[in-house]
């Protein structure tokens, strides 16, 4: 073990001699020491999570395998994802507890989903995605990637104290934050630290040193919010301090294609070029290092095609059931569309080769929903899907019934296999302790 | 120097006092004779807005953002509330640092350096810490909203000269520096420092500087001016006859129309323009120029009632005067032609609707029925609940869990051609007619504006009856629902309320009911002026008297006219 260094003692004596190569062992004292980054050299690739949320569930009766356990078929809404069956696990019969709190329709299973909880005021638990991101995203330049597939700004990723992580609706920006000009090439035989980004963080450490006098003025309930401030500082921090080293290779990374597009996701047919093109980005992002932990959000209760005079949503409460089908004709094209979206994201990281796999394959998806049912509001019998094994953490191909359990057994599974410290989680009758055994490998 | 450090000591001090003011919670709750009744200070981070504003006050209005914010939260109906409780995520602060980087970085370049960084360095190529010393404690006053300490000033310095260093250039130094200061927590967030108040032995007032921005953000948006960091450095605006007039000066400064402009934006949700999509097959009138226009038609019809004609702000439900584009003449049917005074074209005319129109008012706008409509269609649901909730301050409940759908669908299905008709099917679910009647006949009356705006008199080639209710007051059409809200005393206490709750940048608590009561009072005597509520307001204790600080739900007031839900359901079954 070399001798610790201060961060700024290396940052100073750096910025004596600028536009010097600067030699690997800088990495033996900047990064954490399980050698997970230095992948190239032979060891396993980092995990990495994604979740997916897509809003107005499924019809009753249309998605829910018929048997339990491995080798099931999949029903009629799921005969998309075939191809991934065998690393898909349909999780069913679970439930949100609203604990007597109001329904706020589409809003509070969204909740639950992602916090676990129903928040009290702003003062909210964080979201899953948030503290897996703690436990998996921290060497990585971007802790994580939200992404607004049908447009607006708000991500459903969000940290204690109403911090909302805002969500990139277009896929250019997205191409140009992450593989644009402050973009360094693993692979690349030369590495020269930029002095911009050394300048940048040595006024950065200028910052961070008010810590302490911003602390002490104000009052305790600010403190936690100028506390994660400081938090998502370091992170730029942090992020500049892996622009100055040079990149341990990723033998797998290559440079997407830029990419112009830049208009959001309005009807299906821009969802569907947009989802192309920001899973694209994803893998490259993934196997290039960049990023470990994305968000994406399916959202689309407004989604409607083009000329459409009704939205989706609208649709799951005002299309009368077609006798002769026994489901809303329309809302279920809508659902079909979403799941083959969904499909085509898996084919696109799957399609990424990583050595003797793919980027698929060392990812673990959670895809969920906020109604059983949308038509009536259900809160019960949920869709549940996890793709993936996460490098071997869970096993797959599983369709497990848990029913009228909390859905948070899901949730407190997937972070615990994601190496997040927790005995138990969710509040009141959504609090769980009990992670879905059968699944975890 | 010696100015610097004074203000150092202040900031040490004022720690201590946070300290010492939690400390006396617990005492003074048990005490009789003292009651508590100041709310607590708040830490607000700046609005979008509020970023724009500064940026272009202090470095002018060329200087381009290139980027997107954090998204602002809305509580309580306001994001002025929303600001005292977000934080800034990491993806946030990325563009936050990208933004403070594109601005400094403009500031320092060729075409702005010399106005802008005033002073010149020995060489262009080294550090010079006179030049730098000169130019972020100028800089660091304004954007700080304070004078900076000597360690503030300090570093700042020994960033820019180590960033000239390692760039080999002054003006990239400088501005790297500077854009370090617009990615730091006293620029972002609006701290409200406090200290012990000499005219109330056990309380605590604002400092002088945290009440200049507490004025400044009220009235303008933005951040204060020099003069009244002058005037806090002066002590004056902790007396009374200082304050009264700085307050005059900012409500005579034309910046005032900034934050008559803020609340509005904030009030009326305008902020979800940006979100806002019609289906160009559908609405091929409404373009992003058409919606950016009618945005801006209603932004101005309001201040034309509140600040330049200063008339009763109740006006802007019923007022026949607008503003219009050649774009929104399309929309409104009426032609508009650039004409402008000595022949200059003016993308803007003055319009006024005949009496006979049946546009008149704010909520018959194309801003406001097309903001509140899906992408497709109209909706009176939506634009019911949204003159409930925006006009009148009052909470609609959230639709019941486990509805059946099916008496909504058969309506549907069988033909229904007028949202009327679908509707009705409301009223034979009890648990769904409780709502919906306080809420759809609001909308009906907007029917005869499509889902952009755009006016008519059929849906589906079924003639439109605009008639409505609102709160038991029958109407015919959408001016008779102008003129009901006009009347409607929840429009006025929804005004105070929602002006007071901006300027405080939370919710008033209890013991500062009494005070909005006198405000609602005296608001009324003025004829509804909204000018003399605000400078009301900014003179008021309750913006710079503090509290112990704490966020006891049961102290917080609840929505002013709050619809309850009991009555709700008695009228459901009846």
């Amino acid at each position: 073990m070399s001798k610790p260094l201060n961060r700024r003692t290396v940052l100073r004596g750096m910025l004596g001699g600028t536009a010097v190569s600067v030699a690997l062992p800088f990495l033996d004292c900047f990064l954490n020491t399980n050698g997970t980054a230095l992948a190239a050299t032979g060891g396993e690739l980092p995990v990495v999570f994604g979740s997916w949320f897509q809003n107005l569930g499924f019809n009753p009766g249309r998605w829910k395998p018929a048997t339990l356990g491995a080798n099931y078929q999949n029903n009629a809404e799921m005969k998309v994802l075939d191809p991934f069956r065998d690393r898909i696990n349909v999780i069913s019969g679970t439930k949100y507890f609203l604990d007597g709190r109001p329904l706020e329709t589409h809003v509070s299973g969204v909740q639950i989903a992602t916090m676990g909880s129903l928040p009290l005021g702003v003062d909210s638990d964080p979201s899953l995605d948030t503290t897996i991101a703690d436990a998996i995203g921290n060497r990585t330049r971007f802790k994580s990637i939200e992404i607004a597939l049908s447009g607006g700004r708000q991500s459903l990723s969000r940290r204690k104290g109403g911090a909302i992580n805002p969500s990139e609706p277009s896929p250019a920006a997205l191409y140009t934050r992450i593989f644009g000009p402050e973009f360094n090439d693993p692979n690349s035989a030369e590495f020269t630290p930029d002095p911009q980004v050394m300048a940048r963080r040595s006024v950065l450490s200028a910052i961070s040193e008010e810590r302490k006098g911003v602390m002490n003025r104000v009052g305790a309930a600010d403190r936690a919010r100028l506390d994660e401030y400081f938090t998502s500082l370091r992170q730029i921090e942090q992020q500049l301090d892996m622009e100055l080293q040079k990149p341990a290779p990723m033998a797998a990374c290559r440079i997407p294609e830029k990419i112009e597009q830049a208009d959001p996701g309005r009807n299906v047919a821009a969802v569907e070029r947009n989802n192309k093109l920001f899973a694209g980005l994803l893998a490259h992002a993934i196997a290039c290092g960049q990023t470990r932990v994305f968000n994406m959000n399916f959202g689309t209760q407004g989604l409607r095609t083009p000329g459409g005079v009704r939205d989706w949503h609208s649709l799951t409460h005002e299309e009368p059931i077609d006798p002769k089908l026994g489901y809303q004709k329309d809302v279920t094209w809508f659902i079909e569309f979403a799941t083959r979206t969904f499909a085509e994201f898996l084919t696109t990281l799957d399609r990424y080769k990583e050595g003797s796999g793919s980027v698929l394959d060392r990812t673990l998806v959670l895809w969920q929903t906020d109604h059983g049912y949308a038509r009536t509001h259900t809160m019960d019998d949920l869709p549940i899907l996890t793709v993936g094994s996460g490098n071997g953490r869970l096993k797959t191909g599983l369709h497990v019934v848990a029913t009228g359990d909390p859905s948070t057994r899901v949730g407190l599974t997937v972070q615990q296999v994601m190496g997040v410290p927790l005995n138990s989680w969710g509040r009141l009758s959504n609090e769980t302790s009990k992670p879905l055994t059968d699944i975890i490998a | 120097m010696s100015g610097a450090m004074v203000g150092r000591k202040r900031l040490i001090g004022a720690g201590a006092v946070v300290v010492a003011a939690t400390a006396l919670t617990f005492f003074m709750t048990d005490s009789e004779d003292h009651k508590i009744n100041s709310g607590p200070s708040v830490t607000r981070r700046l609005t979008a807005e509020q970023y724009r504003n500064i940026v272009q006050d202090v470095f002018g209005g060329d200087i381009d953002l290139g980027g997107r914010f954090e998204p602002d939260m809305r509580v309580d109906g306001l994001l002025a509330v929303g600001a005292s409780q977000v934080s800034i995520t990491a993806a946030g602060m990325e563009q936050y640092d990208a933004m403070g980087r594109a601005v400094a970085s403009q500031v320092v370049d060729q075409n702005h350096r010399d106005m802008l960084v005033g002073c010149k360095p020995a060489s262009p190529t080294a550090p010079d810490e006179k030049c730098a010393h000169e130019f972020l404690s100028k800089v660091g006053r304004l954007l700080y909203r304070r004078p900076l300490t000597d360690q503030q000033l300090n570093a700042y310095m020994t960033a820019a000269s180590e960033a000239a260093r390692i760039t080999g250039d002054f003006y990239q130094g400088l501005g790297l520096s500077l854009a370090g200061m617009l990615s730091s927590p006293a620029f972002l967030f609006v701290e409200q420092i406090v200290e012990p108040d000499p005219e109330n032995k056990r309380g605590f007032r604002l400092d002088s500087y945290s009440v200049a921005s507490q004025l400044s953000f009220f009235l303008w948006n933005s951040a204060p001016d020099s003069m009244l960091l002058s005037a806090a450095a002066a002590g004056e605006l902790q007396t009374r006859q200082g304050l009264e007039r700085q307050v005059k000066r900012m409500m005579a400064s034309p910046r005032l129309e900034e934050g008559v402009r803020a609340f509005f934006v904030d009030q009326l949700r305008f902020d979800e323009f940006e979100v806002l999509a019609k289906d160009a097959a559908l609405f091929p009138k409404f373009s992003a120029q058409a919606a950016a226009d009618a945005r801006e038609q209603t932004m101005r019809t309001v201040l034309d009632v509140v600040l330049t004609r200063n008339a009763d702000y109740r006006e802007i439900f019923t007022t026949r005067k607008t503003f219009l584009t050649p774009e929104l003449g399309s929309i409104y049917q009426v032609p508009i032609f650039k004409d402008g005074p000595n022949g200059s074209p003016d993308d803007w005319q003055p319009y006024e609707f005949a009496a006979d129109d049946p546009r008149g008012g704010i909520l018959t706008q194309v801003a406001f029925t097309a903001l509140h409509s899906p992408a497709g269609r109209g909706s009176p649901t939506l634009r019911g609940k949204a003159v409930r909730e925006i006009a009148l301050c009052q909470t609609v409940p959230p639709p019941p869990a486990d509805v059946s759908f099916t008496e909504f669908e058969d309506s549907t299905a069988h033909g229904a051609a007028t949202a009327r008709e679908r509707l009705a099917a409301h009223a034979t679910v009890p648990s769904c007619a409780g709502c919906h009647k306080i809420i759809d006949p609001i909308g009906f009356a907007l029917e005869n504006f499509d889902g952009a705006g755009e006016f008519r008199t059929v849906e589906n080639g079924a003639s439109i009856d605009p008639s409505g209710e609102l709160d038991g007051i029958t109407y015919g059409d959408a001016g008779g629902l102008g003129q009901a809200v006009y009347n409607n005393p929840a429009a006025v206490a929804c005004v105070v309320d929602r002006m007071s709750a901006r300027a405080l940048g939370r919710l008033p608590i209890k013991d500062e009911r009494k005070w909005l009561k006198s405000l609602k009072a005296d608001f009324e005597k003025s004829g509804h002026r909204l000018p003399a509520l605000m400078q009301e307001i900014a003179l008021s204790d309750a913006l710079y008297r503090v509290g112990p600080p704490k966020a006891d739900p049961a102290n917080r007031l609840p929505p002013t006219e709050e619809i309850v839900t009991t009555e709700l359901l008695s009228g459901a079954s009846s």
